[in-house]
């Protein structure tokens, strides 16, 4: 038997000429993928219209139980709004959580997975474009929650600085979807486990990060370890800036802002090399 | 003329490690050539390593040891450059997002590899006209069958124009029909263009025997043998292969494998109880002798034929048992 299979024909290696990309080939190219990788969450926030029910009504209630129990303590009446603006930033981080953090192993028990590996596309674009998605379709989530709260419970908002305000609430999303593409890459490690991990954070976050009341309330020193987690120093932020309620905050804005764009810088950098790294343990060993 | 190569498979090995500790070697010096324009087939059960070979050649997995090349790109070294020359379609996977429209997911999947929405568009009406898939481009995934779900991934590996089509099991776990328009049209794919090359991984002989040019018999990690289906074949025509059905089943039918004459048999239940068995015979004159045993054991011949040899038999002379036990 022929054991090559190449007979007695002279055979040549193929010569594809395939040029490299160039920079702006390959920005198109990865561009491309984070839009699609998008689209997907954009499409399902329009399709799937059950959300409205449970994430607008729900983070709603939560948030009414809180305006009440301030209420009847006589606290003052900014407190309604930090607790709604609390529940409207749970939608991002139940996105961060469930839609960031597990996604790449469900997208890796149902084959898409392979898809992207196997695609010249970047992970880092797709995992870029997953977050871009998820910050629209929980927008759609917190804008309604916050819009929804502050007509039933007539919130008053006394903004200092509107673009101040703006950038809290931009670094706070930044930092927050980095954290989750790190989570995302790191909980392939976990495998079935990152379910009961994301399950595991859930709760506790809400309290480390005072999604219903001022985190100053913790302590500084507990207050500073959770400042790990963007959402602590960026509902800090807008609620000091949203409410002129400087005398709760935590650390002043600047200070706090400035945490936000580090982390920003740290946690991407840290979701592209751990990315890289689960992507080369993957083709070593297998699975 | 020179041929030109396209995969290049070179003393590739590759050895996992379990969740116990214990090490496997999926793959064992592996080493294969593949034209450029052919549709080579990799033929071998469950487990015979033949996935493992496919994901190292899409750079879905390292190799421990060994060299390969696609379209002339190391698959290690070169990663990248494959990528964008390859594609892969895996039987049974699953087909994306299933909140996504046929065509949405599609144009979705066309964008991680860089096309133009409009030309990734046109390529998608166009395939699924020809899979036979166009009235439910704007079906949500989710919607569809398994078959129509197995269609919409033949599209998305071809959405690329891909110079080599990784197939691993493409037709697992479909019904007859559908498995037809996707044999016919990877058969019309590979040649509808000349430098095209299509890799496909079965365990199913027959598609093995109708579509490649070129097929390599591999298990437990080794290519036991590469060939045309053809050439693989004759290599049993010193054999008669002869066919039984019997009524009832022999209780230890591998007895009469000691029978002079006989090289080897392959006992198989059938329904209402029969059992047919497929004998490999020295020459035309064990026959007799197979008959004679067959009635000495009190069994009804129901069926006798003699067959042309098949991959299914070749299998069995070279590892000793058939291709489906898995």
């Amino acid at each position: 038997m022929d054991s090559d299979g190449a007979g007695q024909t002279p055979v040549q290696p193929v010569a594809t000429g395939l040029p490299d990309l160039t920079f702006g080939q390959r920005l198109l190219l990865n561009l491309r993928a984070a839009r699609a990788r998008a689209y997907v969450r954009v499409v399902a926030t329009g399709r799937e219209l059950t959300w409205l029910a449970f994430e607008v009504a729900l983070p709603v209630l939560a948030a009414a139980a809180y305006v009440y129990i301030y209420e009847a303590l006589g606290a003052p009446a900014s407190y309604t709004g930090f607790v709604l603006l609390g529940g409207a930033m749970t939608a991002y981080w139940m996105n961060v959580l469930w839609s960031m953090a597990t996604q790449f192993y469900w997208e890796k028990q149902s084959g898409i997975l392979e898809a992207y590996f196997l695609s010249p596309a970047s992970p880092v674009a797709v995992m870029l474009g997953m977050a871009a998605g998820g910050v629209f379709m929980s927008t759609a989530r917190a804008a309604s929650t916050l819009t929804v709260g502050s007509l039933l419970f007539g919130v008053r908002y006394e903004v200092t600085s509107v673009p101040l305000a703006i950038l809290a609430f931009l670094l706070t999303l930044t930092a927050l979807y980095c954290l989750g593409m790190l989570c995302s890459s790191l909980f392939l490690l976990y495998g079935r486990e990152a379910w009961h991990m994301a399950a595991a954070l859930q709760e506790p976050i809400y309290l480390a990060s005072g999604f219903y009341f001022p985190v100053k309330a913790l302590g500084y020193w507990a207050a500073l370890a959770a400042s790990a987690l963007p959402l602590t120093l960026g509902l800090d932020a807008m609620r000091q800036l949203m409410f002129a309620a400087a005398d709760v905050g935590f650390l002043p804005v600047t200070w706090e802002l400035s945490a936000l764009g580090a982390m920003t810088v740290v946690y991407f950098w840290l979701a592209v090399r751990s990315l890289a790294a689960m992507e080369h343990m993957a083709k070593r060993e297998g699975g | 003329m020179s041929a030109r190569l396209s995969i290049d498979v070179q003393h590739v090995s590759r050895e996992f490690v379990t969740k116990k500790g214990q090490t496997f070697w999926a793959l064992r010096d592996a080493s294969l050539q593949v034209m450029e324009g052919e549709l080579f087939g990799l033929l071998g059960p469950n487990g015979a390593g033949k996935s493992t070979l496919i994901k190292i050649l899409c750079t879905l997995l390292l190799p421990t040891s060994g060299l390969a090349r696609v379209a002339g790109f190391d698959v290690v070294r070169e990663a990248d450059r494959v990528r964008r020359v390859i594609n892969m379609v895996s039987g049974g996977e699953h087909s994306g997002f299933g909140i996504l429209t046929v065509r949405e997911s599609l144009w979705l999947f066309s964008q991680f590899h860089g096309l133009p929405s409009k030309v990734a568009l046109n390529r998608i009406d166009e395939l699924l006209e020809v899979v036979g898939l166009a009235e439910h481009a704007h079906t949500r995934v989710n919607r569809l069958s398994t078959g129509m779900r197995q269609k919409m991934n033949f599209v998305r590996g071809l959405l690329n124009d891909p110079k080599v089509l990784f197939l691993d099991e493409p037709t697992l776990g479909l019904d007859v029909e559908t498995s037809r328009v996707l044999r016919a049209y990877v058969k019309c794919w590979v040649r509808e263009k000349p430098g095209r090359t299509i890799l496909l991984t079965t365990h199913y002989m027959a598609e093995a025997d109708e579509l490649c040019d070129r097929l390599a018999i591999i298990e437990g990690g080794r290519i036991l043998a590469v060939d045309t289906p053809a050439n693989l074949k004759r290599t049993l025509q010193d054999e008669v292969v002869l066919r039984t059905e019997v009524c009832p089943a022999l209780p230890e039918p591998q007895r009469l494998g000691r029978l002079p004459g006989v090289l080897r048999l392959v006992p198989e239940p059938a329904a209402n109880g029969h059992q047919v068995i497929t004998w490999a015979l020295k020459d035309d004159g064990a026959i007799g002798t197979v008959i004679q045993a067959l009635q000495q054991n009190g069994v009804r011949i129901l069926r006798l034929e003699k067959a042309d040899p098949t991959l299914e038999d070749l299998f069995m002379r070279m590892v000793g048992r058939r291709l489906t036990d898995g």
